[in-house]
């Protein structure tokens, strides 16, 4: 894995939005290495820089600052060349789709055959345990649901890469806890490479090979946590005496980030 | 029935100012002609002469219904007497002109949201379009389009688009730039085209606007058309037949036209109010 290389490299990324209000500093000399099949997750208080560094990646934002590759191109070569599913916040799911329809938006576009969008919805839909919700519309699902089936969305077309804003930020925690689980079977069976937006420490440690932490004004990054966890993980590893460690390491990073305010 | 008991309400109390309204109005009448004749005329005398005159001032309700009835019921429909033929003329050119502006608002509309250009130099010319008043245009554009030969529909169709174009362009300029930033970022992150937003995303998005904007212009190509058969020349439609009315001082006539034409705009906008209902709620926007 040393010599593969990187999915994902940014080096000196700076990015600063005018605003009324003078100029907001969102990302400060941020450097980043994500190496293929990666768990990488970014964690920090809000307002931290956290989705703009993950559009930055996606290429709706663009840096003022320093170079950014993703899969050795530009990010918005790699956006022109569908490198990545982006999953946001919020489902946003088309209400005038059915869930069907909606996961076959991104096929459409592409221009996929018609066969074949048919088997890879049902894939994909079976993939996040939505297989018999394709005809349904969005309104009859439960935001959970509507949430994974916009995970299939980005999972539909052969992407090598799964940027994730915060995907699981509106659920309870139950919910959340499922869809945890789901999300690392599915990354460990497709082996594709995840950059996961999170603001919760238990969260971010049981996804991630790689844990970044953010701090706030100007956004940079203030550590960067290898964990040692095992890449197969059950739910029952969070009592772990090295899952807690991992998350007191986080903690802690979290608050020198906040010391330097 | 707690619906019905206020409309109904209201509708009495129109009724009874109306008449009242008929019996003022058409009173000087019946004392003229009285003092013509040199006789007195008493009370109950005068309320059913007021209500029973052939060109009243205000025809009361009941007149009005019944011109109304023999115009739709009493006559061949292919009758030049006949409201049912003079509206159906109406309903050809608003038809026509509503297609026609609708057509033209969306069009305008697309190429505003793409286009800056656009945005800045069409938008302020549509406005300036509609401060004009429509009864100063519609002669000259009819006597002009009649001198180069073209007569009947196309030209009362014209003034009709003219006027419906501009809510459709309006509410679709909205509705088109209805979906937020983040359902526009979802289709740049597929590396979609234009016309693929405009078709999955933007067109759908902006139904609701469209069906809004279809309502007011519906009712708008009814008043262009309506006043597009006004000037002289024309013989058929409600408009001329408005027209008609005032010059023989067919009172009834005149009333029994414009109910017509409000029953007609009633009728229209109500049929694009199911439709919308019924779209709405497939698209699963009203949930
Ligand atoms: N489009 C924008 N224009 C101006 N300021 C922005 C914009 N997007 C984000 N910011 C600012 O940049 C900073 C980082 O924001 P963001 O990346 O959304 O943080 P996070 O996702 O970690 O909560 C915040 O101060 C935010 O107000
Ligand atoms: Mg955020």
């Amino acid at each position: 894995m040393e010599a593969a290389p990187a999915v994902i490299e940014a080096r000196h990324l700076n990015l600063t939005f005018p605003t009324d209000d003078g100029p907001v500093h969102a990302l400060k000399d941020v450097d980043l290495t994500v190496a293929p099949g990666d768990f990488i997750s970014f964690i920090g208080p809000s307002g931290c820089g956290k989705t703009t560094l993950l559009r930055c990646i996606a290429a709706l934002e663009t840096p003022t600052g320093g170079s950014l590759t993703v899969r050795g191109m530009t990010a918005d070569a790699a956006r022109r060349a569908r490198s990545y599913g982006y999953v946001f916040q919020a489902a946003g799911l088309y209400p005038w789709r059915t869930i069907a329809g909606n996961i076959r938006l991104p096929l459409e576009i592409m221009g996929y055959p018609k066969a074949e969008q048919a088997e890879r919805v049902q894939a994909v839909l079976d993939l996040v345990e939505l297989g018999q919700f394709g005809r349904k519309f969005p309104w009859q699902l439960s935001g959970g649901m509507q949430q994974r089936a916009s995970i299939a969305r980005a999972l539909a077309f052969d992407a090598e890469i799964l940027l994730m804003d915060e995907p699981f930020g509106a659920l309870d925690e139950i919910v959340r806890d499922r869809l945890n689980e789901e999300l690392l079977r599915l990354w460990q069976r497709t082996g594709k490479t995840i950059a996961f937006v999170t603001h919760s420490i238990p969260e971010a440690v049981y996804l991630s090979t790689r844990i970044v932490v953010m701090s706030p004004r100007p956004g940079r990054i203030t550590k960067v946590i290898e964990s040692p966890l095992p890449r197969v993980r059950p739910l029952d590893i969070r009592d772990s005496p090295e899952f807690i460690r991992i998350a007191h390491e986080v903690r802690e990073g979290l608050h020198e980030g906040h010391g330097h305010d | 029935m707690s619906r019905v008991l206020p409309v109904l309400t209201v509708l009495l109390a129109i009724l009874v100012i109306w008449y009242a309204a008929a019996v003022m109005l058409n009173r000087a009448w019946v004392l003229d002609q009285a003092a013509r004749a040199g006789s007195e005329v008493g009370f109950s005398q005068m309320l059913r002469e007021t209500m029973a005159q052939d060109r009243p001032v205000l025809p009361a309700p009941h007149q009005v219904a019944k011109g109304l009835w023999d115009g739709v019921a009493g006559q061949k429909i292919t009758s030049k007497r006949s409201l049912v033929w003079h509206a159906g003329v109406t309903l050809s050119a608003t038809l026509a002109g509503f297609a026609l502006g609708t057509a033209a608002g969306l069009l305008l509309a697309i190429g505003i949201v793409h286009s800056r250009a656009m945005d800045m130099s069409v938008m302020p010319w549509a406005i300036a379009s509609q401060t004009i008043p429509i009864l100063a245009i519609a002669p000259m554009v009819i006597v002009v389009l009649a001198s180069l030969g073209i007569k009947g529909l196309l030209p009362k169709a014209l003034i009709a688009a003219y006027l419906s174009f501009f809510p459709v362009l309006v509410g679709m300029v909205k509705g088109l730039r209805a979906p937020d930033g983040m359902q526009l970022d979802l289709l740049r992150t597929y590396n979609a085209s234009q016309g693929q937003s405009l078709r999955m995303l933007r067109l759908p998005s902006s139904v609701p606007y469209l069906f809004a904007s279809l309502k007011v212009g519906i009712a708008a190509a009814l008043v262009g058309t309506i006043v597009a058969e006004l000037p002289a020349g024309a013989t058929a439609g409600l408009g001329a037949r408005l027209l008609s009315g005032s010059y023989y001082g067919q009172t009834v006539q005149i009333w029994a036209a414009l109910f017509a034409a409000a029953i007609l705009a009633a009728v229209l906008v109500m049929l694009i109010g199911a439709v919308e209902r019924v779209t709405l709620s497939r698209m699963g926007f009203s949930r």
